[in-house]
Order: C-alpha cells, then structure tokens, then sequence
C-alpha cells in the first residue's frame, strides 16, 4: 500500500514559532544591530526589513568534542603521489589539522549570523527601544487601507468580475466583422440564384455550383465562435489609498559645536517616527530640512545628519527660512505642514523671545502640528522658557526634554489626541 | 554492470510518459513499477506514504531534524533563518527529499523535482532507506519506528505544557542544556532485556523504591553516619561509570523536579532515535544510492524509461557519488554516498565475479548468493563494522585511498598506507575506526558523585591517542551544572589512568536551576 500526499496547501510557517523565540532569545544582540541600522537610514525608510548581523558566537550550540593536537589519522582519496612512509610538511593555516573540524560542520564557520529582519519585526524592535504603548504600535505597524473604485473595463481579470453585457457585445462585434465578407457574398450569390432560376430553370449545373459555394460560406460564417476569450471584458477596479492626501513636514536641527553625535541620534529618531506617524495619515509626505547655526540652510538628509558646523547659535533664522520656504511652495491650502525641531537649548539670549514671536505669529497659525525637542541633560535654556509660552495658547505645539530614547514618545501624545483617537 | 546486460535484455513492457513535470497519476504509475522492481529483489519495506511538499515546507522539515512535528526551540528557529538564508541567496540547494524513520514510512518529496527525480527519490527513499530501517539490526534495536512520530506529539505537547505552567524560559535553558548533552546522551549498548512480566512488576516496585532511595541518598547527610561512611569510603557512586549523562541525570539529579526529569528524558530519548543514523551513514546512504540506481536501471532494462529519463537520472546520479580528490579546494573527506555505492557495489562484483583477490579476501562471500549476503551485511552491521568487514582491495584502488598520520608531536606529516599491498589493511581498519563514533567523539563518562559531601559530579574524560577537549568543554560543565544542580569536575585521565587537568565549574548557592545563568 502507497499513500501519495499532497501537503504543499498545509500550514506553512511552522517555524514561525521558532523564528520568534529566537528572536527573543537575542533581543538584545538584534536591538544594537536595529540601531545601528537606523543610523545608516534614511528618516524615510522606515518601512522596509532589514538584514541584520550577530556575532556567531553568541550563538553556538556547544558540544563536547575534540580540540586541534593528540594524534589523528585520516583517511583521504585521490593519492596521485604518495607512497607508504613518506613525509609531508603541515599545510599552512592549519586547514586541515585532524577531526576536529568535523565535529562543528553544522554551521559555516563565518564570524557573523546575519538574516533578514521582517517589516514587522524591525519595527517591533524601533518601537521597543521608543517605549511606545501597544495601541500606538498597532496603528503605526498597520498598513494604509485601500479603498476600490471602479475604473473601466479591462480584458483580462478574475471570473467573478466577468462583464456579461460588454462581453457579449464585443463578440457580437467580432462575429459581424469577421463574418461581413462572406455574408456579403452570400447575398450576392443568394440573388444570381434568385436570377438565373427566374431566367433558365432548367440549367442545373450553374445553379447547383452557386449553391455549392453558399453552402460553404454558409459553413465558413458558422465556423467563427460565437463566444472567443477575445471577447472578454472584466469589470476592473483599481485600489486607491484613503485617506489620500499630502503633507510636508519640516526638520530643524541645531547643528552648532555643542550638538553632537549622539545628540543627533536622538533627533533623528524623532524625525523618523514623526515622519512614520505621518505615513500614516498621508499618502504623499515631502520632507524639508534646514539646519542651522547662526545662519540656516536647506540641506539633504546627507548633509542634515552628519555635516558639523561649529559657531553660535540663532534659532530664528531657521525660523525664518521655514516661513519663507511655507509661504513659497506649500501656501496653496491643499499641504498639510509639520513641524519638527531638534535642539540642545543653546540661544543667543536675545534671539529666543523673536523666535517665539515668529512661531506664535508667522507659523504656527499654518501648522498642523510642531513640536520642539530639547535635547540636554541639564537644566532648560532660555528658548525653552520663551517657548513653554506658546504651550497654553497654542494647541498645535507639543515640547519635551529629551535625554534618553523613551523621552521621546511623550511629544507625539498630543499628535495623537488630535488625529488618532 | 547492469548497463552491458541493459542491452542484451529484451525491451518488453510499455514506456511509461516522460514529461519533466509531474502529477500525481504519473507519481502513481511509476511508483508501482518501482515497487513491482523493488520486491523483485526481495526488499522489505514498511508501507510508503509519500507527501509532496514546497520549498519552504522542507525548509520546515530541515528545521525541526527532519521530523514532521516537534517541539519548540530557538535553536530549530536559527536553523530555519539559517536554511531559508543559504537557499534564498542559492548558495545552498535544499535536499530532494526527506524520509523519516516511522512506520509507515514517510517520504518528503519537493515539488520542484522534475519527474525523473521524483523517481528517483522515490527509489531512492521510499525503497533503499525504508529497507534499510526496517532491517538494519541498529535501527531494530534503538528506534521504535511505529511510536515515534506519537513519542514526537507527546513531547510537544508536554512541553507546550510545561511552558505554561513554568515560564517559557525555565524550559529554554533546561532545553539548552539538554541539547548540549545530547552527543553524550546515548546508550551505546543494550541495557539487559526486559525480564517475565511478574519479575518485571516486582522490579518494577523495587526501582521506584531504588530510585527514591538513590535521590534521596543524596541528602542523607546525618552526623550520626559518620562511622558507616569511613567503612564506604571507597564506594563510589555510581558503582560502574556511566557513559549516557543524560540516562544518569534524569535518574540523579538530586535538585530536578519531576517535569524537569521528564524533559531530560525526552531529549534523550530523542538523541537515541537519531543515534543509528549517525552510525550508519555510509552504510544506508550507500545502500539507498545502490538500489536507486538498481532499480532505475532494471526498469530501463525493461522499457519503461525513455531515454531522456535516463540521461538526467545518471546526470543526477553520478553527481551524487561523486569523489572529490585531496587535493581539490571542494574535498570535504570521504564522500559517503560514494564510498557506500562503491562498497555495495563491489560486494555484488565479489559474489557474481570473483577474482583470485578475492577468494583470498573473503573466503565466505565470494561466489556467494548476492542477494542473501546483502541482506545479510545490511542487517548486521554499521558504518564501522561494515567497513572493517567489507572495504575491498579494489574500492581502495579505485579510490586511491591513503591515510595520513597527524602527530603534533612530529613536525611533519606521515603517509601511513597507501592503496598498495602492504597498505589494504591499515587503510580499512584507520577507515573503520574513522567512522567509530566512539573514538570520533571524546569518551565522557560519570565517574562518582561526592555523596557525603558536597554533592559534587565528577565526570571522566579518558583521553584517547591524547587528542585534547575543545574549549567548549568548560562552557559544557557550565549547563551539565545547571542540570546536576550542584558543582561538577571534569577530569582528564590519560592512557596510564592518570588525571591529568581538572576543570570545574562550582556552584556555591542551591538555587533553583532557572536562575543559575
């Protein structure tokens, strides 16, 4: 007796299980590796796995089993130039040196175990480190739903979308096309017929080859197929976004000598998860950078993360150019505009009550949210206190003191309150 | 051979369709024909059940040992990222199938395989290693081939079970060092059979009395003994060194509670079930290789296979049995699939056409009945046995074979035989001994727990042509620790029984095992 199954429709991912308790099992060696992922990214590219690397050795498997030394004797194939008692020098690197290496041939020997982390879990491991709530992760993790709409008629598609009326017609259309001359001939023959019975009724032969050559068309026009997968029409639906609209969302850094790198770090996460909660709500985001010190300038995201000026500091002139750069281009109504500002507090004294006066006037009234991150251990400068001004009056402006990752997430509470619950 | 009687035979049945893809009906078709070939042979085979899975099903497979279920682990997950890694990238091509030691026994095959290849993995699976499990005297002995795909469920769900009840973390580490010591988790010879039934429930009574009694032996540490214990100074326990640690401390552990012993034990049971496969390598991949290639070519003989057929099945075949020479950067040792064809091969050339060689070699089977001495060899031997037993003067030509003496007390390298006269002898027994798992891997054995007073394990390592343990060795008294629950010493003894280095990994509170590490 024989039993042949077919499994390949049975549960797959039997390993998941597995793959997570491995994940967990090195959590700790992923989330450095995440990290270090996420300062080689751009803000933008948040959505996507990632490959990742940990250090071999943090994961073997050990097993009793013998060292490099002692004696060996091997038994090995293809001799092409020994002969009994002969003696050979040690290969260099010690490739070879006894059985040792057969007892480790489960895995390569490289250095490093690297795989690919899903969407999901470089995430996961994103959020973790954020200290976000579980709601929060569930509704950033979610991909952006899709609503169809109907758009026309397309030739091919799935049964059920099969458009019976158009179908119909087109064959119609076909078969009098295809058929047009011949129907055309029969007429005319339908009448020489009618003519020559009406004038010689005895001359058999003419009018049996007329008929012959009607009945032949007659068999032709019959031949083309009534219905041809040609014909076809499907109902087609296209997927559109909802909500689909677009947004513009601005990043300001301080990039004088007292911010440094691990500051920036910091920044830059919370440049990407603003930028991933507005994926979110928007189709189209564009991302505008200025940095600045004494003086601002619009940058790439190259230059934005890792130029360093040095310098003082005047937080208005960004300010400024952020005004400038709004009114410019996003002043049509149709943008959604984001603000975000990084920065360790250090301003030139008098400078800071203009930047609150530039805020509260000339852009927070076009804002749909901006929020100031104050990265300092230390006590609040003097742009913090101008701008806890603004917090009461304004309810689109969120600030927070940030002095290690988790801090972070309070500054979106806000957002949410606005636009997610 | 069978190829210059191909052409005298006469082509007589109906050539059965070549497509390159398959379907079911033709899986049939030629499975029935492979089978009607198969027991023309006499093979004896548990019933078939061949399933055809994906690509990432096998990759499944390849995770869990190539059982359908098991239990959950992160080592099964690393294995799988690792598989899905190699083949995603085609550094790695998947196996063409899997088959699995169970009655009925069940065959993997890949839906990627084109039909000539599902014929041959059937043959090859279904057929070669299905005879070899049912008749090898290993697998007779060690694995139970109707309960294990059930012992499998049980221990899934038992530890599922467990996870619940104790964290999924106390069993992660238990599990860990279970698996470290799995290579060293095996009987190696039978314990004494089973007696009548009555004597069987007496003894019965009498081990759980033995047991309770040896754990709590342990914790018996009253003054009061003192002057008894100066008379058993010299007892030590256990009375004879244990070689399985794993029997051991499922049986001794003083500290595991009675889930943590049963876990033990599944693992152990679990190494035992793969412990015939790793001897017999070259024996059953040879023997299935053997009859694939048998079988596939009779049905040729016959007329049922199409040329094409034919031509990839050989294509497939000889890169199978394929032996790279030492020389070349891909040589990776002896090839067991070639070196098992070559042997089975050979010993059919020795009983139809036998040379003066070997009637000298082996008086017994030359001449002999083919079929009855393969059965015979198949069933009463493994990898080291069969070699010692089999491996003609002529495979070690055709292999050119030499061996190669690697003292680190010497500077250099010494051939010690080659393919010559003088050297057929040495090269089988340096081979067989290659292949003797007992000298491939270190020789640990229990040798005495301090039971009076610190409850200290001491483990031996009888070194062996004074090969050294790896550095895992202090990482692995680390997790026997964890599981024994209290300090353990591995003593390195040479030939002259003399200790030669200790190492130890000491314990100094009594906490319970999860949080040790």
């Amino acid at each position: 007796m024989v039993r042949i199954i077919d499994r390949r429709s049975d549960s797959r991912n039997k390993s998941a299980v597995n793959r997570q308790r491995f994940m967990r099992r090195f959590k700790g060696q992923i989330r450095k590796a995440v990290a270090d992922a996420i300062d080689g990214r751009s803000i933008k590219d948040l959505d996507n796995g990632e490959s990742v690397t940990i250090p071999s050795k943090d994961l073997s498997e050990p097993h009793f089993h013998h060292g490099d030394g002692g004696v060996w004797d091997q038994v090995y194939s293809g001799n092409d130039q020994f002969a009994q008692g002969d003696e050979i020098s040690r290969p260099l690197g010690g490739g070879s040196g006894g059985g040792g290496k057969g007892a480790s041939e489960d895995g390569e020997s490289e250095d490093e175990f690297g795989f690919q982390l899903s969407r999901e879990e470089f995430l996961d491991v994103f959020f973790d480190d954020l200290a976000l709530p579980n709601l929060i992760k569930t509704q950033l993790a979610k991909i952006p739903e899709y609503k169809s709409h109907r758009a026309g008629f397309a030739s091919d598609g799935v049964p059920t979308n099969l458009n019976l009326v158009r179908s119909m017609r087109s064959a119609l259309g076909r078969r009098l096309a295809l058929s047009g001359p011949h129907s055309a001939r029969l007429r005319e023959l339908h009448a020489e017929i009618e003519e020559l019975e009406a004038q010689t009724p005895r001359d058999d032969e003419a009018i049996r080859l007329l008929k012959e050559e009607a009945r032949l068309l007659r068999i032709k026009i019959e031949a083309i197929p009534f219905l041809d997968t040609f014909d076809l029409r499907y109902n087609n639906r296209v997927r559109t976004p909802v909500p689909s609209t677009q947004a513009v969302m601005f990043c300001l850094m301080d990039v004088s000598g007292s911010m440094d790198e691990e500051k920036k770090a910091t920044a830059k996460r919370f440049f990407m998860l603003l930028y991933l909660f507005l994926t979110r709500t928007y189709e189209h985001i564009e991302v505008v950078f200025i940095r600045h010190h004494t003086v601002a300038k619009e940058v790439d995201e190259e230059n934005f993360f890792h130029s360093r000026e040095s310098g003082g500091t005047v937080v208005s002139s960004a300010l400024d150019m952020m005004r400038d750069i709004v009114q410019e281009r996003y002043a049509s109504g149709q943008w959604n505009i984001y603000g975000a500002q990084a920065s360790d507090g250090d301003n030139w004294e008098n400078d800071s009550p203009r930047c609150k006066e530039l805020l509260s006037q000339a852009i927070l009234p076009f804002m749909q949210f901006f929020a100031y991150i104050e990265i300092t251990p230390g006590e609040p400068q003097n742009l913090w206190r101008e701008y806890e001004k603004l917090v009461g009056a304004h309810g689109n402006f969120a600030m927070q003191r940030i002095e290690k990752y988790a801090d972070i997430y309070p500054v979106f509470r806000e957002l949410f309150k606005k636009t997610l619950v | 051979m069978s190829e210059s009687k191909a052409s005298a035979k006469k082509r007589t049945r109906k050539q059965l369709p070549a497509p390159s893809e398959w379907n079911f009906e033709l899986i049939d078709e030629y499975h029935k024909e492979i089978r009607r070939v198969a027991e023309s042979f006499g093979l004896d085979t548990y019933p078939n059940q061949i399933e055809l899975i994906t690509a990432e099903q096998m990759m499944d497979a390849y995770a869990s040992v190539g059982m359908p279920v098991n239990y959950s682990h992160w080592s099964f997950g690393k294995q799988f990222i690792s598989t899905e890694k190699g083949y995603r990238r085609g550094q790695m091509g998947l196996a063409y199938e899997i088959v699995i030691n169970s009655n009925p026994c069940i065959s993997y095959l890949m839906e990627e395989n084109t039909m000539t290849m599902q014929a041959l993995v059937i043959a090859h699976a279904a057929y070669g290693h299905n005879s070899f499990f049912k008749g090898n005297y290993l697998f007779r002995a060690w694995t139970n081939a109707d309960a294990i795909i059930d012992y499998l469920i049980f221990a899934k769900n038992f530890l599922a079970e467990c996870e619940e009840r104790y964290g999924e973390e106390a069993v992660e580490l238990l599990l860990d060092s279970c698996h470290a010591l799995m290579s060293v988790g095996v009987d190696r010879y039978k314990r004494p059979p089973k007696l009548s039934l009555e004597k069987e429930k007496m003894r019965q009574k009498e081990r759980e009395d033995y047991l309770q009694s040896q754990v709590n032996d342990l914790w018996r540490t009253l003054p009061s003994q003192e002057a008894k214990a100066s008379q058993a100074v010299e007892r030590r326990f256990p009375s004879e060194p244990e070689e399985n640690l794993l029997y051991f401390i499922e049986k001794s552990a003083p500290l595991l509670e009675p889930w943590q012993r049963e876990v033990v034990r599944i693992v152990r049971k679990v190494s035992q079930y793969f412990f015939p496969q790793r001897q017999t390598q070259v024996m059953n991949e040879g023997w299935a290789t053997y009859w694939h290639y048998t079988i596939l070519n009779t049905m040729y003989d016959e007329g049922l296979l199409a040329d094409s057929v034919m031509l990839e099945f050989l294509h497939s075949h000889t890169s199978v049995v394929m032996q790279p020479p030492y020389n070349v950067p891909w040589h990776r040792g002896i090839n067991p699939y070639a070196l098992g064809f070559a042997m089975w091969t050979d010993i059919r050339r020795i009983c139809e056409e036998p040379t003066e060689e070997d009637r000298r070699w082996f008086p017994e089977i030359a001449g002999s009945n083919w079929r009855e001495t393969f059965d015979f060899a198949m069933r009463n031997f493994k990898d080291e046995s069969f070699i010692a037993q089999f491996l003609s003067p002529k495979v070690i030509r055709d292999f050119r074979l030499f061996a190669i003496t690697d003292d680190d007390d010497e500077t250099r390298l010494k051939v010690a035989a080659i393919h010559d006269d003088a050297g057929y002898q040495r090269i089988r027994e340096i081979l067989s001994e290659q292949y003797n798992i007992g000298s491939k891997e270190p020789n640990i054995q229990v040798w005495n727990v301090d039971v009076r007073g610190d409850r200290s394990l001491t483990l031996r390592h009888q070194s062996f042509k004074r090969r050294p343990l790896a550095a895992s060795a202090d990482e692995m008294l680390k997790h026997v620790a964890r599981l024994w629950g209290f300090s353990v010493r591995l003593e390195t003894v040479d030939d002259d029984g003399n200790v030669q280095r200790t190492r130890e990994c000491r314990m100094e509170t009594r906490a319970a095992m999860p949080t040790l590490i």
